[in-house]
């Protein structure tokens, strides 16, 4: 078996890799990706929405060349929709086709068991690809506790037993990232087998450098600007905490404004692309002693 | 090295870190790929072996440089023997604040505590400390020496001001922690890391308890109490969702079977309507359990966003209904409303629960049901007044489920005033719920 990881030599090329990317890691995601790799291990990428969680898995694969397969989590996910399942109703014709030939009840499971019938969901295609793949495995706290037992052989052995057909092993060790959302405390044995990240919203320079190289456009003082009341918005609390990509909203919205430096007016006109709900407006501009528009109430 | 490694990870579980042995194993073969030559990536593979939660990171990070931390050699010892002038100590500091580089920040911290953190001749114990340092460098009035000489390098907008002394505060505070974590380091250079980790670590947040903790704290633990309301809230709802399976739906049922040439290959059930499950809250928020009033509170407030069907109740010698107090979603602005708006004190402002307890029978005895479970918070001292504990087997008797969560430890149930038991004799349990820890327990056995 050929581990994926062994296209990382050290941590530096982590981070420039996934820089190549579009991906502006930090010390800590660097060795953490590294370290996955190394050891086969997968990543359990926890934090608050929008910091970049599903985003690490997208720069992980076109990094790395491999090709990217998603499975969304939701309530009620299981095996039929995560790993396999058998097409029956393309089974039932087949029968039904075959009816006047006097087939035994072997030859009759010889031939609906087969590859043809077999509905590939994404995590047994993962296992089974012949190229590199990066498996995502998104919000998984929103499974139930019954779908992680599955997950754990899967993630363990990368293996996975068919009975009709037998055990299929992984040609090659997938990258695999499992991200969270923390709605629900994850079982210790599955945290065991991984590595964990916690990834927070970034410090001021890192999300600085993010604007920059996404709105290449803006000048440095003005992101400057923009990163820090984005710091201090995130402190507050909130219903919905601004997350990457609606600071990225706010630079390109300020830019389409014709602002070069971020004032209390500039701040009120534009807030809207920030904060989602009314309440958080509200104590927002209380906060940064802005008043909202008249027409924002 | 292995040595070392080894009595870190016990350090980590003596400060309540689930270390497992395999995580351990894995620790020490990132090690083998990372190396230990540089501090950061050292750091990163350790924590990401071993440390699965992010509330455990703090812990983590001071028994990491307990136990890694650089020592100093003897060259920077030897130079550290000269004195600073306080005078001019605080303006190098000014400076190094004033451009915020984080090495130069840390080096500050180590000089300042070298310089004035010093009590000569201590025999045995730690022979640097916090306090003093602190004593010898005015920290209140370097913030405003900050912005004025960030103001004169010239004129910011009102918000730039803000953003900027809101940064000053936190390399402040930065410098504070670097000034601990140096008196720490050099304590555990002298008496080895083992006697410094007991008393440097802070209790992680589920084993904080409520009673002992400052408000500052408290706060801190909303974190962790909103996703334990959720798992209150989704328990309840996966009860609900197991018994899906009802009556045969015979028209959906055809309908499906169109698809595989008329064979019903699919069963279709009939849904059933899940029931709503009530929530009726009962809190004491009196004197005695103040904080834990502040996390009950917490608690109650975001049970209320989560379930659509809660009640709430405070009292402290009488009785409110406060649900719609905690329908405003924050948190702050409804304990503020609370302390004005809700009628609990009618005479003293001791605790009473045989009073309140009567007037939550009065105001709900009604609207209890085989679907209402209610759940009492309070220390059950009742200063001597009459228990009223009749209505405890009432509320058994008509509702689904009553629990009560006691903030003291169980020892301590029934002496002085406290008339535990006579109300547990009636109710499905008390249970003891001094930390998050224990609410979770009670969260996963109970519901």
């Amino acid at each position: 078996m050929a581990s994926a990881g062994r296209t990382f030599g050290s941590v530096e090329e982590v981070s420039e890799r996934l820089g190549g990317a579009g991906y502006l890691s930090d010390e800590s995601i660097a060795t953490v990706v590294f370290l996955a790799g190394r050891l086969g291990k997968p990543i359990l990428v926890e934090g608050p929405a929008g910091t970049g969680k599903t985003e690490l898995a997208k720069a992980l694969a076109s990094s790395t060349g491999s090709r990217l397969i998603r499975l969304q989590c939701y309530e009620g996910v299981d095996e039929a929709k995560a790993l396999y399942e058998w097409n029956y109703k393309k089974q039932l014709l087949r029968i039904q086709a075959e009816r006047d030939r006097e087939w035994s009840w072997e030859d009759v499971e010889a031939n609906i068991f087969t590859e043809d019938f077999l509905l590939e969901r994404p995590l047994l295609s993962a296992i089974r690809s012949d190229d590199p793949v990066t498996l995502l495995v998104d919000e998984i706290d929103k499974t139930d506790f019954e779908f992680e037992g599955l997950l754990l052989e899967l993630l363990s052995d990368f293996q996975v037993t068919i009975p009709e057909m037998g055990t299929v092993v992984a040609r090659q060790i997938p990258f695999v990232v499992l991200t969270s959302n923390n709605t629900r405390e994850l079982s210790e044995a599955l945290k065991r087998r991984c590595l964990y990240l916690y990834l927070d919203y970034p410090d001021i320079e890192r999300e600085k450098a993010i604007v920059l190289s996404r709105v290449p456009e803006i000048p440095e003082t003005l992101a400057d600007q923009i990163v820090r009341v984005v710091r201090s918005i995130r402190q507050m609390e909130l219903k919905k905490a601004p997350s990457i990509a609606e600071s990225l909203d706010w630079a390109r919205t300020l830019l389409h404004l014709g602002v070069t430096t971020l004032d209390e007016g500039a701040a009120r006109r534009s807030l809207g692309v920030l904060l989602k709900f009314q309440t958080d407006m509200e104590k927002v501009s209380a906060k940064l002693k802005i008043a909202p528009r008249p027409s924002d109430n | 090295m292995l040595d070392r490694l080894l009595e870190f990870a016990e350090a980590l579980r003596k400060a309540g870190v689930p270390v497992a042995t395999s995580e351990h194993l894995d620790g020490m073969r990132a090690l083998a790929h990372v190396g230990v030559e540089e501090r950061e990536p050292f750091r990163a593979a350790l924590a990401t072996t071993m440390v699965k939660n992010e509330a455990h990171r703090p812990a983590f990070d001071t028994l990491f440089d307990l136990y890694f931390g650089t020592r100093l050699g003897p060259d920077t010892a030897a130079r550290e023997e000269g004195g600073e002038n306080p005078e001019e100590f605080f303006e190098d500091l000014l400076r190094a604040l004033s451009a915020g580089d984080g090495g130069e920040i840390r080096e500050m911290a180590r000089r300042a505590v070298a310089a004035f953190g010093r009590v000569e001749d201590a025999r045995g114990g730690s022979p640097y400390f916090t306090y003093r340092v602190f004593r010898v460098l005015n920290l209140d009035s370097m913030l405003e020496r900050l912005m004025g000489e960030a103001a004169e390098r010239g004129a910011p907008s009102a918000l730039d001001e803000r953003m900027m002394r809101e940064e000053f505060e936190e390399r402040l505070r930065a410098f504070r922690r670097a000034v601990e974590a140096d008196v720490r380091r050099r304590l555990a250079e002298r008496r080895g890391p083992e006697a410094v980790a007991k008393h440097a670590v802070r209790p992680l947040p589920e084993d904080l308890e409520f009673v002992r903790a400052t408000s500052e704290e408290i706060a801190q633990l909303r974190r962790a109490v909103v996703p334990l309301a959720r798992r209150l809230a989704t328990r309840l709802a996966m009860k609900r969702r197991r018994a899906h399976r009802g009556r045969l739906d015979v028209r959906r049922t055809v309908r499906a079977s169109l698809s595989t040439g008329g064979v019903p290959f699919e069963t279709r059930f009939r849904r059933r309507v899940p029931h709503r499950p009530e929530l009726f809250l009962v809190c004491d928020v009196s004197g005695s359990v103040s904080a834990f009033a502040r996390f009950t509170l917490m608690f109650v407030h975001a049970l209320q966003t989560q379930f659509s069907r809660v009640r709430s109740f405070v009292f402290v010698d009488t009785l409110d209904e406060v649900t719609r107090l905690f329908e405003f979603e924050d948190f702050v602005q409804a304990v503020d409303r609370i302390n004005r708006e809700a009628n609990v004190v009618g005479l003293d402002g001791h605790s009473d629960y045989g009073t309140s307890l009567e007037r939550f029978w009065e105001t709900c005895g009604e609207a209890l049901g085989p679907r209402s479970s209610v759940l009492v918070l309070g220390d059950a001292r009742n200063n001597y007044r009459s228990p009223g504990s009749w209505v405890m087997k009432a509320l058994a008797q008509k509702a689904r489920h009553v629990w009560w969560l006691n903030p003291e430890p169980r020892a301590h149930w029934d002496t002085g005033d406290s008339i535990a038991s006579e109300y547990a004799a009636w109710i499905d349990g008390m249970v003891e719920v001094r930390n998050v820890r224990q609410l979770e327990d009670f969260i996963a056995r109970a519901i």
